[in-house]
């Protein structure tokens, strides 16, 4: 284990979380503002990550196809708010869970119908291709680092948002007390649809940015939204703080954990075993973190409300 | 007779008589068909405990599902090589005996579920969502990169177990011992929700400051609650593997956590037999649908999606009108 290596290994874990609280910023805004669960955030992910393939595809350029998936997960946002969400506020979580466990059904059957079982790829485009040398030595994807730039720029911009802004004050006074902004004459539906497309169009920005990285396929949404969940949870839910806080722990330590663990114990087990007890350990890490973090602070380490 | 109970007793019997039917028609795909019905709704009937009587939201009772599934699983694989399971402390023998199975899924189930309860019931709302959410991913990703036991493949056992004096594989024997299984776990519900600790835990759900006013403890009543009903998934889980001869780490996935509570809520939350009709309208279309066309799972979220916006209270809840109380 060379620092060279815990380096690389510790940016992978902080690109990781970025995207992270791409996804994880919408769930905890539409979770702190509107009250309402959304299960289908991953598929406003995988829409992005779809969108920007085709449109990369069909133009050669990445970055028409992730102005369309910015675009596009908006509008998708915008029309499921409209045509589903709206009607869920009023609800339990309950039905939130089965209404938007029904919608996930919807997006994944329809992406596959349209385009196949077969898994798109996406080029990293040629400007941040190659790597970057570090100081203390290490070599670093351009296209990583760039990641977690547009991730931090976003996450100050968020900040700004919310506390500089008209739209911001409004979001957190509806966080606080919706029927009051509407008796100050806010229209509420227009502001939570506007939430929910922000949210949503973060949510496609991960998923285009991340498709350069994996392949773009049906389900893809799914493994990062029960992350995501962990990580606004871990952060409290309805601060975006908490978000990229939680975020950043959950991706650095799912990412150590799966090279240092094994390591770990290989000090005082045979090689294979260590593998596997590790491997098992560093998969279970991060929902051990939640456990433990949930224990101690059940309302998460940023609570917002309550 | 009230119309709930009506109802309730026309389920009963009705997947009682599906099988029967279906070997008289010569159609013995449906007896598979009414015992998963069965399986899954027992699966049901256990979260509705939690979930519907005592309003804890679990988002992980594939947990237990799966840890029902994987007793069976290693007892039965134990028991084909002829290899203990354990030696040190004590010699455990794998087993082919399906009520020894059962007693190990239920108490496997009866564990974990008091750990994983301890820590989840300290918290509420959303946080106790994700928190049995988080402790059953954690199982499902031990199951997956743990290969004694298959891993992500997961393990297949030849030989469905049997039980005294019936013929396992034969289906329709197969179907009467999980049948009778479901109607053991729908009696249980019943005498637990009419007696006086069904009566804390639904005030526990309701007013918990009330309940703390009258002597009793909500943490403990809650956890009660949690661990009975992830005994009864769990015994539904073992019954799964058994129906299949196979089990693997997509019966603890979050998938089928979800499935189990669309089962509840598609049913009627809090609803006896909810659970049921919701399982068997479900695997119903899940299973018409598929024969229609192959992106099935477009229509069946459509049909769910409808459901939960135009029809409240769930399946019961349209037939049998307002529950009287709780």
């Amino acid at each position: 284990m060379t620092l060279v290596l815990l380096t690389e290994q510790l940016l992978n874990g902080i690109q990781f979380g970025v995207m992270l609280f791409l996804m994880a910023a919408g769930l905890t805004l539409v979770f702190g503002v509107m009250g309402l669960i959304n299960l289908a955030h991953g598929s406003l992910y995988m829409i992005g990550a779809f969108l920007c393939a085709t449109v990369a595809l069909a133009t050669g350029s990445f970055w028409l196809g992730l102005v369309a998936s910015l675009a596009g997960a908006a509008a998708a946002g915008a029309v499921v708010e409209i045509a589903v969400i709206r009607r869920l506020y009023d609800r339990d979580h309950l039905d939130q869970v089965l209404a938007t466990f029904a919608l996930i059904l919807i997006f994944s059957e329809g992406t596959r119908w349209v385009f196949g079982s077969f898994p798109l790829f996406l080029d990293i485009p040629p400007v941040l291709q190659g790597a970057v040398t570090l100081p203390g030595g290490a070599e670093y994807p351009l296209y990583r680092l760039t990641i977690i730039a547009i991730g931090l720029l976003i996450a100050f911009g968020l900040y700004l948002l919310i506390s500089r802004t008209r739209l911001g004050m409004r979001i957190r006074a509806g966080e606080s007390d919706r029927e009051m902004i509407g008796a100050l004459g806010v229209d509420i539906r227009t502001l939570y649809t506007v939430v929910f497309a922000l949210g949503a169009a973060l949510a496609g920005l991960a998923g285009a940015l991340v498709g350069a990285i994996q392949s773009v396929q049906v389900g893809m949404g799914e493994p990062v939204l029960i992350l995501a969940f962990v990580v606004i949870v871990i952060g409290g839910i309805g601060s975006v703080k908490g978000a990229l806080i939680g975020a950043i722990l959950v991706g650095v330590v799912d990412t150590l954990g799966r090279i240092l663990l094994p390591q770990f114990f290989a000090l005082f087990m045979e090689a294979s075993q260590a593998t596997s007890v590790g491997s098992a350990l560093a998969s279970m890490a991060i929902y051990i973190l939640m456990a433990i973090i949930l224990a101690v602070k059940p309302q998460g380490l940023f609570s917002a409300g309550a | 007779m009230k119309r709930e109970t009506a109802i309730n007793w026309i389920l009963g019997l009705g997947l009682l008589a599906v099988p029967f039917l279906a070997l008289w028609a010569d159609e013995t795909f449906y007896v598979t068909l009414a015992t998963r019905v069965a399986i899954l709704a027992l699966a049901g009937v256990g979260l509705n405990l939690a979930l519907g009587f005592g309003g804890m939201v679990s988002f992980g009772h594939a947990a237990f599902f799966g840890l029902g599934g994987y007793a069976a699983g290693i007892l039965a694989i134990h028991a084909f090589n002829q290899e203990p399971f354990l030696t040190v402390p004590f010699t455990i023998a794998g087993t082919n005996d399906m009520i020894v199975i059962w007693i190990v899924a239920i108490l496997v189930c009866a564990l974990v579920a008091v750990a994983i309860g301890m820590i989840a019931l300290r918290t509420s709302g959303v946080y106790f969502i994700m928190i049995t959410l988080a402790f059953a991913q954690m199982i499902y990703y031990f199951a997956i990169s743990w290969p004694s036991y298959g891993g992500e493949d997961g393990l297949s056992f030849y030989v469905r177990n049997g039980f005294p004096g019936l013929n396992t594989l034969n289906p329709i024997e197969f179907f009467l011992i999980c049948y009778a299984a479901l109607m053991l776990g729908l009696f249980l519900s019943a005498r637990l929700r009419d007696s006086r600790f069904g009566a804390a835990l639904q005030v526990a759900r309701q007013n918990e400051v009330r309940l703390a006013a009258t002597g009793i403890a909500p943490f403990n009543v809650r956890l009660v609650a949690y661990v009975i009903s992830a005994c009864m998934t769990g015994l539904a889980g073992a019954l799964f593997a058994d129906l299949n001869r196979f089990v693997g780490p997509s019966m603890l996935s979050w998938h089928l956590s979800g499935e189990i509570m669309i089962f509840v809520i598609l049913g009627g939350v809090g609803r006896l037999f909810g659970p049921l009709a919701g399982a068997a309208l479900f695997i119903v279309l899940e299973f018409y649908l598929g024969g229609i066309t192959e992106h099935w799972q477009f229509f069946l979220g459509l049909i769910l999606l409808c459901v939960v916006l135009f029809v409240r209270g769930g399946v019961i809840g349209v037939l049998a009108g307002r529950r009287d109380h709780g």
